[in-house]
């Protein structure tokens, strides 16, 4: 057994954190959220420079190819750094969409350029405000054009395409749902800007009307291709979120060494100093089951449901409990716009939303525990 | 990353199975099995008996404290095969909680600071079971405030004279020897003046009180010293340096309560998965499953930072005062669980004979034991403390003891 990374995959960590200290402190998620900007287009353009945007995709199809443990630190950095890209929907869904289900040929042309940047996709799945459900979607594709609406789609403001799930009447045999292939740019496409808790998060509402598609694979099942892909996506927004709640720890802890109150650091208060504490045990148990998963990711392990619903109930707990808690350290200060502490406490709540909230991942986790536990 | 056996690891695991297989009590088996967390249960047979004998039976083949250097009893075996161990040995290591005191914290202070000819003649022993070690720390009036202990240690000649009285010591009344903080200098600020010993809890003068617990067992005691006598031989440490000896004690104490804990998990899913409530499954409950999936998270969170403490450890580092948040975590969690187990019963859950009580009651001795983890071996309230100070660099606590004379110090009955 060797519970660790590899000393490989801490370099491309460090140096990934070294290139989103210098450029993407928080004010680049500042400006997103004061409405300046949807997304950083510079911070996006240097993460394809390092090749990021790869790391998963194998060579033969123009990634790197470093593996999915290295993919799983950048995200760790990225969820730090709340960097307002759309790495996540680019790489974690739409590429990985593609990589697990696309045919040799989508694969052929769509991952050299996802690899590289030239495109970035997303996906787009809720179409109403209730928890999505396998009958509850209405969108559908008819010969080879999709009519549909999606209510909300994370990155749609700035992705050339998606893939969507859709209904495909008499197409399937055990599945009345399909994925297919959009692009975005196409003029019977209408994009929306939605605002939302985190509006660094640049989501859309997207129509599309009689808009061509291709379906993704061959004969795949929507539902469960999605189930699958978010499992594995799971993992990744866990890291994002571990390394969000970190940094909102570290925030809550620097805040209470300098700021006095009855003449001592408030620091030094058990009221506060216990509840720290409780910040950080959130963050280590979450991050332990995160490396596990991580692990259960790189070996295409069986145990990855269990394990991924388990990092992601975790990682979701702690970032929640680590921002609401850093507003609390700061007091009145941590109720301003000017202080960043919303910046946390927004992301950590719209992360926990991305893939269903809690509850269905709880239930997740329920359902994939082997029978005797 | 890798969580598969290495080659000499399978290896050594086939090894610890052949044998575990051949020689392991299974006549215990069944009773073990409906063992829970504040309930061994050994059926007809006597615990303490049973667990001196497979104790016994294992350090005969070189099985006991493995990790311990040879000629102390152990198998020089690193920490995965630690682990390797004891996920082997499995539902029998139930068997082991008498020893754990003694192995787990006694042992490696002795190792850290006896003379060689004292390890060679203890800690072989200790690995055995054939004597059972306790820890004497703990006062009336000085618990989480270990340093305001008032135990005196005199010098006479070559031996030292012993007054006081300790607290809550585990498993003194079936002890053979035990380590023991004293002060000797009251003069001092509190930390300077303390010393420690080993002893025989046979000696003169000591006098061991069983203390019935709130669970209704009785694994403590009150200790008592009138004029007991330990030759200066026995010190470990400098006179006065007795702190610094207690923080390998302590130290050790969260390493070895702190790995292997029991959290509850199994308890309560093997009870959702056959009961039934408002005509459903348990486990089909929504309320239901949103608190098992916390549960587990916590406890897969417990089971995969060890895992990384040992890839640590296993690499040379030192385990840092982070290892303080297993047993804050599974405390307060049994008692939820046991809580929360019994409710989904009724009244019914109320039943503590093991005959009629779901899953041998189970959750019932959880319920009345799960207190005491949150107390035991540092409060909650300490342990957080701890993270907070140490591992998160917050100012300490303003102290209104620190740097005066122990005599000068305010206390409960001054
Ligand atoms: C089952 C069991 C077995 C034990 N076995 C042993 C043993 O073998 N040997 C041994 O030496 N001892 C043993 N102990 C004793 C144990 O270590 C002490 O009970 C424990 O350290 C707490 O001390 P106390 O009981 O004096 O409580 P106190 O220290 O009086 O604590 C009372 C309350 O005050 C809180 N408190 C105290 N100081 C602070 C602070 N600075 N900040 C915030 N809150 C604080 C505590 O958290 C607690 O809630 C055992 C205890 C139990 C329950």
């Amino acid at each position: 057994m060797n519970f660790d990374f590899s000393q490989d995959e801490k370099m491309i960590r460090d140096q990934v954190s070294k290139f989103l200290d210098q450029q993407s402190d928080t004010k680049v998620m500042r400006s997103a959220v004061d409405g300046d900007t949807r997304y950083s287009a510079d911070v996006w353009k240097g993460l394809v420079d390092m090749g990021l945007t790869g790391t998963a995709i194998p060579a033969a199809y123009g990634g790197v190819g470093v593996g999915y443990p290295a993919l799983c630190l950048i995200a760790e950095q990225l969820g730090a750094h709340l960097t307002p890209t759309p790495f996540s929907s680019s790489v974690y869904l739409a590429t990985e969409a593609i990589i697990g289900f696309g045919t040799e040929a989508q694969k052929e042309t769509w991952l050299p350029k996802l690899a590289n940047g030239e495109i970035i996709g997303t996906i787009a799945i809720v179409e109403t405000v209730e928890e999505v459900t396998e009958t509850s979607i209405q969108a559908s594709i008819t010969g080879d054009t999709l009519t549909g609406r999606k209510l909300i789609v994370p990155d749609g403001g700035i992705a050339d395409f998606a893939v969507v799930i859709a209904k495909s009447p008499g197409t399937m045999a055990n599945s009345s749902l399909s994925l297919c292939i959009a692009d975005l740019q196409h003029e019977s496409v209408t994009r929306t800007p939605i605002e939302t808790i985190d509006p660094s998060k640049n989501s859309t509402t997207i129509d599309f009307q009689q808009t061509p598609i291709e379906i993704l694979g061959d004969q795949v099942d929507g539902w469960s291709a999605v189930r699958r892909i978010y499992d594995r996506a799971a993992i990744l927004f866990a890291f994002e979120q571990i390394g969000g709640a970190q940094s909102a720890l570290d925030m809550a802890v620097e805040y209470a060494k300098e700021r006095f109150a009855f003449g001592r650091p408030i620091g030094s208060f058990q009221g506060l100093k216990h509840m720290m504490a409780d910040m950080y045990v959130a963050l280590k148990l979450a991050e332990s089951n995160c490396y596990y998963a991580a692990w259960a990711l790189a070996t295409e392990s069986e145990e990855l449901p269990l394990a991924a619903a388990t990092a992601r109930v975790s990682a979701t707990q702690a970032f929640q409990l680590c921002s609401r808690d850093n507003i609390q350290v700061h007091g009145g200060m941590g109720f301003t716009w000017e202080f960043d502490c919303h910046l946390y406490y927004r992301r950590s709540n719209y992360l926990t939303l991305q893939l269903g909230g809690l509850a269905t991942w709880e239930d997740k986790l329920v359902s994939s525990l082997p029978d005797a536990a | 990353m890798d969580f598969s056996d290495t080659k000499e690891e399978a290896v050594f695991r086939t090894e610890v199975k052949n044998w575990i297989g051949k020689e392991a009590p299974t006549y215990l088996f069944k009773s073990l099995s409906a063992s829970g967390f504040g309930s061994t249960r050994t059926g007809e047979y006597d615990p303490f008996e049973e667990a001196k004998k497979w104790q016994k039976k294992k350090a005969d083949a070189g099985w006991a404290c493995i990790q311990w250097p040879k000629e102390f009893g152990g198998r020089g075996a690193g920490p995965m095969d630690g682990v390797i161990w004891s996920q082997e040995e499995g539902i029998y290591s139930k068997l082991s909680g008498t020893f754990i005191i003694g192995q787990g914290m006694c042992a490696p202070t002795m190792m850290a600071y006896a003379t060689p000819e004292q390890n060679q003649r203890y800690i072989p022993k200790i690995a055995s079971g054939e004597e059972v070690w306790c820890q004497l720390f703990s006062e009336p009036a000085s618990g989480s405030d270990l340093a305001g202990l008032k135990t005196r240690a005199e010098k006479d000649g070559d031996e030292w004279v012993i007054n006081g009285q300790k607290i809550w010591t585990s498993g003194a009344h079936i002890s053979d020897y035990g380590i023991l903080i004293t002060r000797t200098d009251s003069e001092v600020p509190k930390h300077r003046g303390l010393t420690m010993f080993f002893l025989d809890m046979k000696s003169a003068g000591v006098d061991i009180r069983p203390i019935k617990q709130a669970n209704g067992d009785s694994g403590f005691n009150e200790v008592y010293f009138d004029n007991v006598r330990i030759p200066d031989a026995q010190r470990l440490g400098e006179v006065g340096g007795g702190w610094q000896v207690s923080l390998t004690t302590l130290m050790n104490e969260r390493l070895a309560i702190g790995g292997s804990i029991a959290t509850g998990f199994p308890e309560i899913k093997a009870l959702v998965d056959d009961l039934t409530i408002a005509g459903g499954r348990a486990i089909d409950n929504p309320a239901v499953r949103s608190k098992l999936a916390d549960w587990y998270a916590k406890s897969a969170g417990l089971k995969n930072t060890s895992a990384r403490a040992l890839t640590a450890l296993s690499k040379g580092e030192v385990p840092g005062p982070e290892n303080s948040i297993g047993k804050l975590v599974a405390g307060g969690m049994m008692q939820d669980i046991a809580k929360f187990g019994l409710d989904l019963q009724g009244l019914g859950g109320a039943i503590v004979d093991p005959a009629i009580a779901d899953g041998a009651a189970r959750l019932q001795a959880m319920l009345l034991r799960s207190p005491a983890v949150r107390i035991e071996g540092g409060t909650d309230q300490i342990l957080r403390n701890i993270i907070a100070e140490r591992v998160l660099g917050l100012p300490e606590e303003l102290r209104v003891d620190k740097g005066i004379a122990f005599n000068k110090i305010p206390s409960s009955n001054s």
